[in-house]
Order: structure tokens, then sequence, then C-alpha cells
């Protein structure tokens, strides 16, 4: 059976891993490379590096970042952060990103989303979509969360969907660092209505969230970032508990 | 040893490539008719989709050459499809290597199947020393149902081939070179042929 994923993601700046990170057996707990072969080793199925950089050189550095990790690790990964063309994700590719994510970029240009999938193919196109409840509505939201738009989570779920995303991650910044567990309602709602894979992402705190978010969120793969760096969570256990549960995973 | 991966535009070429550097060797790439013929072992790659790639081999020539290789080829991902009799994806005609048609997954299921799923069934010697039941990182929305060149079986939606054989060819739905240190004993294995 196609087992659920368990997916860490890594926030990066300038080439180096941003949120502190609790490995004390890392000689440089700031090299995502080595970072990422420890989450690749423990059984990780998938990485994500988040490009959080601003300055001008910070394409440059995410490149050598992404052939330095392409040649270490042979688990597939994704790229996203300030993609916001096609040659972007071009180069991208190229040095060995297997996919990667868009956010902001494809809610002002949706057109981006058909160009990368008749380009690259879908299984390469990960949208991201941050949204929150306003008034009982799931509203898209930009720049982390900041910045709300027009578009309903579900109706944009499904333009990209048709536009030919293959993958939807779904972070709701209503649960995002509360360790409260998944938006599992939401995630399942969108589970239904689209049929591309969902990851679900923001409100990690323990084993059961995932087990719930699998079960109750009928997500396909999670996505967390701090209960793996802080190694409140270890993966190889997570995956026993969730086998434990009947969810199929890779071990 | 020499190994060529055939470079016709299609795909993520860099971590095949990578790839086999950690297994200790190193690959060329190349379209060059004579280049290829000369090789020990050839990879056949392809990410995107199947009537545009075919597209590109038909224009490049490699499409008369590729059937007449004699060493050990292995087709990979889209690589392998396009080595199929057809495929439903731009109804295009493939290579007719391997006796089968690729059909598309219905939306029964998930479509693409992404993620990690099992190989079983597994009967050819680029499997040597791996297990049953072994995961193996698949990204696809077309597939080639079971048949008699089948030499490993996966289950989504339905059973059907996720490795195929045909004397000194060979075509992973998988992708060896994503799939963790199993997929890279896979690598390893056919660079033993």
């Amino acid at each position: 059976m196609l087992t659920k994923r368990i997916i860490p993601c890594l926030d990066i700046k300038n080439g180096r891993t941003v949120k502190g990170v609790n490995f004390v057996d890392l000689r440089d707990a700031g090299d995502p490379v080595e970072l990422a072969k420890i989450y690749s080793d423990e059984g990780a199925d998938e990485l994500v590096f988040l490009d959080i950089s601003a300055t001008e050189e910070r394409r440059k550095t995410l490149v050598d970042l992404v052939r330095k990790v392409a040649s270490t690790i042979n688990i597939p990964f994704t790229v996203g952060g300030g993609i916001s063309s096609v040659s972007d994700v071009e180069v991208l590719l190229q040095n060995g990103a297997d996919k990667v994510s868009i956010n902001s970029s494809a809610v002002k240009n949706p057109q981006l989303i058909n160009d990368l999938a008749q380009k690259f193919g879908s299984q390469c196109v990960v949208v991201a979509i941050d949204a929150k409840q306003i008034d009982g509505q799931w509203i898209v939201h930009l720049v982390g969360g900041k910045v709300p738009t027009e578009l309903n989570l579900f109706d944009w779920a499904k333009e990209v969907e048709q536009r030919g995303a293959g993958e939807i991650l779904f972070t709701s910044m209503d649960n995002d660092g509360t360790k409260n567990g998944f938006a599992n309602e939401a995630l399942a709602t969108l589970s239904d209505l689209v049929n591309i894979p969902i990851i679900a992402s923001g409100g990690a705190g323990n084993i059961q969230h995932f087990v719930d978010t699998f079960l109750e969120g009928k997500a396909d793969a999670a996505l967390a970032a701090s209960v793996f760096h802080f190694k409140e969570i270890e993966i190889k256990t997570l995956k026993k508990e969730l086998k434990n549960n009947n969810i199929e995973v890779r071990i | 040893m020499k190994i060529v991966i055939i470079n016709y535009g299609a795909g993520n070429i860099q971590s095949i490539m990578f790839a086999i550097e950690r297994l200790g060797f190193k690959a060329i790439l190349s379209n060059n008719p004579d280049e290829i013929k000369a090789a020990d072992k050839v990879i056949f790659p392809g990410v995107g989709e199947a009537s545009s790639a075919m597209k590109m081999l038909l224009e490049s020539g490699l499409e008369t050459l590729i059937p007449t290789l004699k060493q050990p080829v292995l087709g990979i991902c889209l690589g392998m499809q396009l080595m199929c009799n057809k495929s439903e994806e731009g109804n295009t005609k493939g290579l007719g290597i391997f006796d089968v048609d690729v059909i598309k997954f219905t939306p029964k299921v998930k479509v693409p199947q992404m993620g990690w799923n099992q190989i079983y069934n597994l009967k050819s010697p680029l499997f040597n020393g791996i297990n049953e039941n072994e995961y193996m990182y698949l990204v696809h929305s077309f597939y080639a149902p079971s048949c008699p060149e089948a030499i490993a079986t996966t289950n989504y939606e339905v059973e059907y081939a996720s490795a195929l054989q045909k004397g000194n060819f060979f075509g992973t739905q998988f992708h060896p070179e994503k799939s963790g240190d199993i997929g890279e004993q896979i690598l390893a294995n056919f660079f033993k042929l």
C-alpha cells in the first residue's frame, strides 16, 4: 500500500537553518545538509526546504544548497520560498530538487501553475496554501498569514488542482505554532474535494496529532518543523506508533 | 565502466547523476548515437509528459537507436513508460520494447500516486539481495498493467507492473535514485549486470 509520508521542514536563511535545533550529535546545527542527512537516516520520507532569506545573494546560495543536498541524500526533497518564475524553477530542478513549492506567486499569478505543470510536469509542482478562519470562512493568506486575500481555501484548492498542481501543502495559520494538532476538519474537506495528495501542516505537538491528521484529516502526508528539530518527537518512534494505529508507513 | 545517461531534454537528470556518483561511478550525459552505443550501461531517464518526450526522441533519432541497443538499458519512470507499446498520456506510441500499453489510474484513487509503496513478486537479477515488499518512491499518474514482462508488482488501485524486463532492457516505474539505500542497491545491481 501507498504509505503516509512524514516530512520535516527546514527553514533556510542565507544557506543556513534558522530555527534552533537540538541535535547534540550535530557538528554544525546550522548546516542544512547535515540535518537533512540525519532526517533521511531516521526515516523521513521527504524533506522540505523553505528559503526565507531576502538578500540579493539568496538565489545563488539556495542553488548551491540544493546541489549539496541532492548529492548527499537519496530521498526526495522540495524547495520553496520566493519562487516566482519558470526560470527560478528550472535552475532548482537542474540542480537536483525534485519538487518546488509556490505560494504567494501562485496567488498573484495563477498562470504560473499551468506554466510549471506544462514545462516540468505536475509531479514537481506543490502549491502551498496558508489559510485561517475569518467569520467561519477559511480565507487564503499571504506573507506568512499576515495579508488576507479574497480567496476561499476550498475554491483556491480546486483551482490549483485544475491548473495542474501535483500536490497541495495546506498550512492552517490558526493551528501553526499552537502544538494543539492539525486542522483536521478542513483537511478532510480538502482531501475529499480534490483528487491530488494533501500535505497537512501547522499544529503538530505530539504523536497523537499525526495519528489524527491521517485518520480524521485524511491527509496523505504530514509536515512539521519544531517537534522534529527539538527532538520532541523522533521520527522512528512516530512511525512505530502510526503503524500501531494501523496507519501504513515506511519503516 | 562507461555509463551514459540518454539526454533528450526530459527530466531531472541531476538526481540520477548524483546517485551514480554516490555508488562510486561517473556517468556522462549524451544524445550522441555513437557514444550511447559504446556505453557499458545506458540509463534512459524521464520525467514529464509522454507525448512531448516521445516527440523529442523522434526528432533526435533516438527513437530508432534505443530499441537496437545490446548492452543493459535501464528506463526510469517515464523512461520505462516510453519503452512500452504506447501510452494513454497524449495518446502517443512508444518504443515498443515492452509488450504492454500504459494507461491512467482512475479517479477512484488520488492521482498522481505520490510517495512510497511496496514492490513484490520480484524476479530479476536487478533485485538480487532485495527483499520482497521493500518500499520505493513513486510519482506517476499512468502505469503499465500486469503483464508477462513484469519483474516487480505494486498495488495502487490495481496490481500493476512497477518494473519490467525484456532481455537487456529494464524499466522501473519507481525512482531507484530517490528510494533510499534500497534504491541505491538496485542501481548497484544494474551496474553489476
